[in-house]
């Protein structure tokens, strides 16, 4: 066990944990931001989608200890926006996406990273952008059409 | 149309906390029990389930809460549900405020997630709630506003009389409380609603854009504790000793212990049908440490029954189903005789493998059980089963149980099955403190309720005109067979014979998602396209010929569809997907169309092909579910069923080696992503004012149909066998 401090949602944080401890579950368990999803574990599903300094990183591979020696800026679903009104929380809403809805905050951390990257996406480039996070429910269409439309509010 | 309010049971109203009027009631809903037995034998449910209730709670603001009592594990019903209830209140949709019951006995009933039932069976006594609250605000308007009930007129939660006399909802809540409960109340016309048949938003929609904490994975109390379990790693194994000291060493773990899930002498449900008995408990301050000391705990396991292996259970199926002891289900005319005088006869066999749930979420539940009350929390599609479970294990009373729902993160039906959340209260129980269990993926996904792994052989006869003389349906799998006796195309042919084996196996299996139909459906499909070719026909053709028969003169008793609808939906999508008999170059298309959960599908899908790797593009979907009550959300069902089934018929195979599930996770099992969905998916809803049936299931059986279909065309012979991706390539 050891203390850290990490800055989440431009708040900075002391944890006391094993160094090891990823950054899913500190974030989750120690600081209660429960809106980040633990899926698999293994980076394989995006449930636990975060911002690292503005990029799209599974919360589950990177531990706290990496993410403090970098001094890492953390963007969890809770921070995306003040008012819950980033574009692509609100494209989101308009259609309606989610069934379940568990997989959707990683979803969306995803697709706001993907439109920074690329802010007019091809169809290609969504299908590829978001290939990494698993919804079991078969929201992919509405996910899709969600992105394009966050994709014209933010140009 | 009237509805009686109260024919057996009891209406309860009361003042509620901080003003207003609480209205909760038990109705009896008319709906017949025995077709829900036939469509899901998994659910069979007691009589008493054919109850229902709802949840009214009117602030004098005017503020309008409904409780939703069924648990919401994406088929959008925290919704759907309410809006029923809104709908004849009369009230505005914006004010409306819905709110996830708790188990409530008393008060509701039929609190289950299970056969797509929540709608069909919801849809009177659910209107009924609404228009007799709404019939008792009006007599209490009537006596405020000296003036006759028949002088009276509601609309958006204001009620209106003559002159300019008018009163809101909350102005008279807390009068309509005295009013006695009418016995009778009238339900508003189809064509008067202005709620039911609107795009209503699901109701959590910003909170899950949000992260709000509504998953049991999100549940913190003060002072809880992680845990997690240790079950055995392979079927067929049993606990026989372990050591935790070095587990007990290390940071944050606060106990081992040993855990028996099901006592001598205790009362169990269907539900625990999975229940491991001996299991070890890790019990520490964070899910991580608890992940991390579970593996440092030195386990011996013991095998007290058969290692099975899925290779195994192929050969012990095809042996079944040569030589095994049949079970005769359903016998129309002379099929021996019939299949000795046919012109031609058509003989395949399909199969399809165990599949696990792989809802997003994790099997996880909070309990706080002392000695005194037991309180549980989490993703249930069960709870009053469970509630019953844990008063026969802690020797309870259900009065000091208590079981909230949280919204869940998938359920398939892989949550029916609540083991996970009894394991959770006798942790709490022997740790003396507030618990959440979670389960890691690798103990989700190899810890499952199975999808059954399935065989079934179809033999067809066909007479020289290549008209369909004979069928025989012979089908086997793990707890039972796939078939459904009284389908489709029971009913439409004059010799007709279906019959059932059952394999039995340690393996635990229990519905997944449309049981039973998520196999048996594509496998009928199919083999229907296989005797439409064989009798030169087009498919659609061959299948309408087909229902045109079972609609003039039907053969048998209980045929357990409606041809006409059935035809319906075929005609439907014929039209709509532009059917012709072949396709654009490098285009293959499939058709199928299947009932269950009382509803109609049917689909064409297109796919094409990257050396042996399908993209499918492409669906046209048409669906008879009677009364759409929200078309956005319908919407959603139906285009995730069909990723779902696309999926899972691509891609989706447990298989098991000496009884140890050989995947774990992600990385080697695989679910559909992002790229591999449809290129388009296009739904024509049936407009027919019937009573609304079930939404969740139906879209999924059909389209493993449709898919095998396509494929073969695409690879010029049949394919058979699921996961498709392994038979294209091999």
């Amino acid at each position: 066990m050891a203390n850290f401090s990490i800055s989440v949602n431009g708040k900075s944080h002391e944890v006391d944990v094993d160094p090891k401890t990823p950054l899913l579950w500190a974030i989750r368990d120690e600081l209660g931001y429960v809106g980040t999803k633990f899926g698999c574990g293994i980076g394989q599903c995006g449930a636990c989608t975060v911002h690292v300094d503005g990029v799209a990183m599974r919360s589950c591979q990177m531990t706290v200890e990496n993410i403090a020696s970098r001094n890492s800026e953390i963007t969890t679903i809770e921070g995306l926006s003040e008012n819950g009104d980033h574009p692509v929380q609100q494209a989101w809403l308009e259609h309606d996406v989610p069934q379940c809805g568990y997989c959707q905050a990683g979803q969306i951390m995803s697709a706001a990273s993907l439109l920074s990257n690329i802010p007019n996406p091809s169809d290609e480039d969504i299908s590829a952008g978001m290939a990494g996070n698993i919804c079991r429910c078969g929201t992919y269409k509405r996910i899709h059409a969600a992105v394009k439309t966050a994709a014209t509010k933010m140009s | 149309m009237t509805t009686n309010t109260n024919r057996r049971n009891f209406l309860k109203v009361s003042a509620a906390a901080g003003g207003g009027f609480l209205l909760g009631f038990s109705i009896l809903t008319s709906c017949e029990q025995k077709a829900v037995a036939t469509m899901t034998p998994e659910l069979v449910m007691p009589a008493e389930f054919t109850e229902f209730a709802g949840f009214i709670r009117i602030a004098e603001n005017g503020v309008v809460t409904i409780m939703n009592p069924n648990p919401e594990i994406g088929q959008n019903v925290k919704t759907s549900m309410p809006m029923l209830i809104a709908e004849e209140l009369d009230v505005d949709w914006n004010n409306v405020i819905v709110e996830q019951g708790k188990l409530d006995t008393e008060h509701f009933t039929r609190q289950i997630a299970g056969g797509s039932q929540s709608i069909r069976q919801g849809w009177t006594p659910l209107r009924t709630t609404g228009a007799t609250a709404r019939a008792m605000l009006l007599a209490a308007a009537a006596q405020k506003l000296e003036t006759d009930v028949s002088e009276l007129r509601t609309e958006n939660g204001m009620i209106y009389g003559p002159g300019d006399k008018e009163i809101s909802y909350g102005e008279v809540a807390a009068l309509a409380v005295t009013i006695p409960v009418p016995d009778e109340v009238e339900l508003k016309k189809p064509e008067d609603f202005k709620i039911i048949g609107k795009n209503t938003k699901n109701v959590d929609g910003r909170k899950i854009a949000t992260g709000k904490p509504l998953f049991g994975m999100d549940v913190r109390r003060e002072g809880m504790l992680y845990a997690g379990v240790i079950q055995p790693p392979a079927f067929g194994m049993e606990l026989s000793s372990f050591n935790a000291d070095a587990a007990l060493a290390m940071p944050g773990i606060v106990d081992v212990i040993e855990i028996d899930c099901a006592p001598e002498g205790k009362e169990l449900q269907w539900t625990d049908s999975a229940t491991v008995r001996k299991q070890i408990a890790v019990v520490g301050n964070s899910t991580w440490q608890v992940m991390q000391a579970k593996k440092a705990v030195e386990v011996e396991w013991k095998r007290v029954s058969p290692a099975e292996s899925n290779a195994g259970h192929r050969s012990k199926m095809t042996d079944l189903l040569a030589t095994g002891k049949v079970a005769e289900a359903r016998r129309d005319g002379n099929p021996e005789a019939a299949f000795k005088s046919a012109a031609k006869v058509i003989e395949s066999t399909y199969s399809a493998p165990f599949l696990p749930h792989n809802t997003m979420e994790p099997m996880n539940f909070f309990a706080h059980v002392t000695d005194e009350k037991a309180e549980l929390h989490g993703p249930i599609q069960t709870p009053e089963f469970l509630e019953k479970t844990i008063a026969s294990l802690f020797d309870m009373d259900p009065a000091d149980i208590e079981v909230g729902m949280t919204r869940m993160g998938g359920g398939f039906g892989r949550r029916l099955y609540g083991s996970f959340a009894v394991e959770a209260a006798l942790i709490s129980k022997a740790v003396k403190a507030p618990v959440k269990l979670v389960y890691s993926r690798e103990d989700d996904m190899t810890q499952g309720t199975y999808r059954p792994d399935y065989l079934v052989n179809y033999r067809a006869g066909l007479d020289e005109n290549g008209q369909l003389i004979a069928f025989h349906v012979r089908g086997t799998g793990t707890a039972g067979s796939p078939v459904f006796e009284n389908r489709f195309p029971a009913g439409a042919v004059d010799n007709y014979l279906a019959e059932n084996i059952s394999l039995d196996s340690n393996i635990s299996t229990g519905a997944w998602r449309a049981p039973r139909s998520n196999f048996i459906a594509g496998a009928e499909q199919a083999f229907l396209d296989e005797v439409a070719q064989a009798a030169g026909k087009d498919p659609i053709d061959f299948r309408l010929e087909l229902f045109d028969r079972a609609m003039e003169k039907p053969v048998g008793e209980n045929n357990d569809y409606d041809a006409e609808r059935y035809a319906g939906v075929i005609k439907l999508a014929r039209e709509k997907s532009g059917w012709k008999g072949s396709e654009g170059e490098g285009v293959y298309r499939g058709f199928a169309a299947y009932y269950c959960h009382n509803s109609y599908v049917a689909q064409v899908l297109d796919v094409t092909m990257e050396g042996d790797k399908p993209k499918v593009g492409r669906v046209c979907c048409t669906v008879d579910c009677g009364i759409v009550v929200n078309p956005e959300g319908a919407l959603n069902q139906i285009e995730g069923g069909i990723i779902d089934g696309i999926g899972h018929a691509l891609f989706g195979e447990m298989t098991f080696t000496e009884g140890k599930p050989d995947h774990e996770n992600f990385n080697t099992y695989r679910l559909i992503r992002h790229p591999e969905a449809p290129s388009s998916i296009d739904v024509h809803f049936v407009d027919n004012g019937i009573a609304p049936t079930g939404l969740g299931e139906p879209s999924l059986p059909p389209v493993i149909g449709a898919l095998a279909n396509a494929l073969s065309a695409a690879k010029g012979e049949r394919v058979y066998d699921q996961p498709f991706t392994k038979s294209l390539r091999g």
